[in-house]
């Protein structure tokens, strides 16, 4: 991987960096600086309440993982952050209340959301996907941005001018993560990124979110079938089931409990 | 001949075989029904950027450039304005009344509940149309055009009117700087990102309500752009633009609802179907329904228009 366009150290040193880090401070870091924290939090669609009530937070910098069978919210979860689902409840971001502020502000304030399905511009080209992804961005770095992950996904590059709907599942997948980066946000919320996409490229979208972790210091709150690879990436975790959080923990402790081994390893 | 089939079984249209071959009525209608054309585009372009943003047809933009007409009559006529300088600040106000206007009363609504905004804009062109009309009472004007009457260009009766030749260049320049806006600019790019998927732009940081916004002023500008090129070949009654709407809606049926392009085509082809069709037929009463039968087949011959994207997505 080359990181020379913005500078970046190789990848498996920042992997490496990154493991030290988790085993030693998780319990440190998760009562020193929550940088989002949840209490209260309930949702609904119409009249059906869907989350009921929870809690969590991630720590500035962390990895944090939501694991949860179809269904139990996760995905509401997300959108509530966003405020794109009707929310009660608190949702602090560095200190401030996001409830009630619109979708648009809230992402200003550094928030990036990669929803559930992509949600690409389909008739738009590739390269003007990522132009808006830098829409409230007011650098001079935007180019330099958009080739630095024409290298890192090249096929995004070969493709730039053509329409982002005629990209396949996978490789739109790759253009809802850069495009969500392309805001160089504080806070990067991932809704099933390995949805659709084959193994191998799920493993390199890892180390690829892993190294925006890393280096940029972006703080993730991922949902994740895959619950082995992220559990394998995140240094904490959440289970939710029917809209309330069941298990919080570091993620290596709750990868060998035998619940979540059995409903969400499979072994 | 199907037409002609048609109008001796109903034994009431006049069709002379000297009509039909006299060259220079054909080229006269073909020169009257492009510069028709013309203004049918415009106000076409401008529904055309409301669908492609929102989803839906505002009914109210013809009523938002039946105001702008006005307000070009009260520039040019009561304050002795150039005709020009009229045009430009009647656009610019017009702009602004529909701003108003969509801060006010859309987007209080969900964006993306269609229906609701549908009748607020049919509201809309009530309250707009009865206001004028109250305003400005229901007797006729005329308008002064921009451009002059005088040909240029003469063939017997057929004459290529700087008119024409103005209306069609208006429309052109329009669409070129709706295209330098919408593909070279940030406002531009914002606006086709809430076009192409509404969630996702707001995800982007992107102002939904403000660049919608942006859209009503933008279209308003066109329509009341369009109206100063029509009203002038017709007279100014608070009634005029509910006629040219209609045209013009079936202008951007033609062309696909959401292509700029294809609005523009559609219009030309609405205005010269209908001053064929009014010359050669004698239809002039039924001008307004043969508009709408030349939607129908078009439509049920080709469902997305000339240029219509059919709305495609992978999953
Ligand atoms: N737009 C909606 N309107 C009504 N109900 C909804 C809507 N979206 C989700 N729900 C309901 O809310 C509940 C939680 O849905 P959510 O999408 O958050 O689940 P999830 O955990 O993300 O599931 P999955 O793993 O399948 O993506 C489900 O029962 C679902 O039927
Ligand atoms: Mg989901």
């Amino acid at each position: 991987m080359n990181f020379t366009a913005m500078g970046f150290k190789s990848n498996q040193a920042v992997a490496d960096t990154q493991n030290t880090q988790d085993t030693q401070d998780v319990d440190l870091l998760q009562c020193d600086s929550e940088y989002l924290k949840v209490c209260g939090l309930r949702a609904a669609y119409g009249d059906v309440g869907v989350l009921h009530g929870i809690d969590f937070s991630v720590a500035k910098g962390q990895i944090a993982v939501i694991l949860g069978a179809n269904g139990a919210g996760k995905t509401t979860t997300l959108r509530a952050l966003t405020g794109m689902v009707s929310t009660e409840g608190s949702i602090r971001l560095a200190g401030e209340e996001l409830v009630g502020e619109p979708t648009a502000e809230i992402v200003r304030r550094g928030v990036a959301h990669v929803p559930q399905g992509r949600g690409t511009f389909g008739d738009m080209s590739v390269e003007e996907n990522l132009l808006v992804g830098a829409f409230v961005r007011n650098d001079k770095q935007v180019r330099s941005d958009i080739a630095y992950w024409y290298q890192t996904f090249p096929v995004l590059g070969e493709r730039r001018n053509q329409p982002a709907g005629s990209l396949s599942g996978g490789e739109q997948q790759m253009l809802a993560i850069a495009r969500a980066l392309m805001l160089r946000p504080s806070l990067l919320l991932l809704d099933e990124p390995s949805l659709g996409l084959a193994p191998m490229v799920t493993r390199f979208l890892f180390e690829q979110l892993k190294a925006s972790n890393a280096i940029a210091g972006t703080t993730m709150l991922v949902v994740e079938q895959n619950a082995g690879l992220a559990l394998s990436v995140a240094s904490w975790a959440y289970v939710l089931e029917a809209g309330e959080m069941v298990l919080a923990g570091p993620a290596c402790e709750l990868a060998v409990n035998d619940k979540v081994r059995r409903a969400y390893l499979g072994y | 001949m199907l037409f002609c089939r048609l109008a001796t079984t109903l034994g009431t249209f006049d069709i002379s075989l000297d009509k039909l071959s006299d060259g220079e009525l054909w080229l006269a209608q073909f020169f009257r029904g492009l510069s028709d054309g013309a203004t049918y585009a415009s106000l076409a372009l401008a529904l055309v950027m409301i669908y492609k943003s929102t989803g839906f047809i505002n009914f109210a933009q013809g009523s938002l450039a039946l105001l702008g007409v006005y307000l070009v009559y009260v520039f040019s006529v009561e304050q002795g304005l150039p005709i020009a300088v009229a045009v430009v600040c009647a656009m610019v106000a017009s702009a602004l009344v529909a701003m108003f206007i969509e801060r006010t009363f859309i987007r209080p609504f969900p964006p993306n509940n269609v229906l609701p905004l549908v009748i607020v804009t049919l509201g809309l062109l009530l309250i707009i149309d009865s206001a004028v009309g109250i305003v400005w009472q229901f007797r006729t004007r005329s308008l002064p055009s921009m451009f002059s009457d005088s040909a240029p260009i003469q063939w017997g009766i057929a004459r290529l009117t700087w008119r024409t030749i103005g209306n069609l260049g208006a429309v052109f320049v329009v669409v070129g700087l709706l295209y330098v806006l919408m593909a070279r600019t940030k406002i531009g790019l914002a606006f086709r990102a809430v076009s192409s998927n509404l969630e996702s732009a707001q995800l982007m940081g992107i102002r939904v309500g403000s660049t919608l916004g942006f859209g009503w002023a933008l279209a308003a500008a066109i329509g009341t752009l369009s109206g100063a090129l029509v009203v002038p070949d017709l007279l100014l009654e608070p009634s005029v633009m509910l006629r040219v709407l209609i045209f013009s809606l079936a202008a951007a049926a033609l062309g696909g609802l959401d292509s700029m392009v294809g609005a523009v085509l559609g219009g030309l082809v609405v205005g010269l179907t209908r001053n064929l069709l009014v010359t050669f037929l004698d239809l002039s009463e039924l001008a307004l329904a043969t508009a709408v039968a030349v939607i129908l087949v078009v439509l049920l011959a080709r469902p997305t228009g000339f240029l219509g994207t059919v709305r495609r997505e992978r999953v």
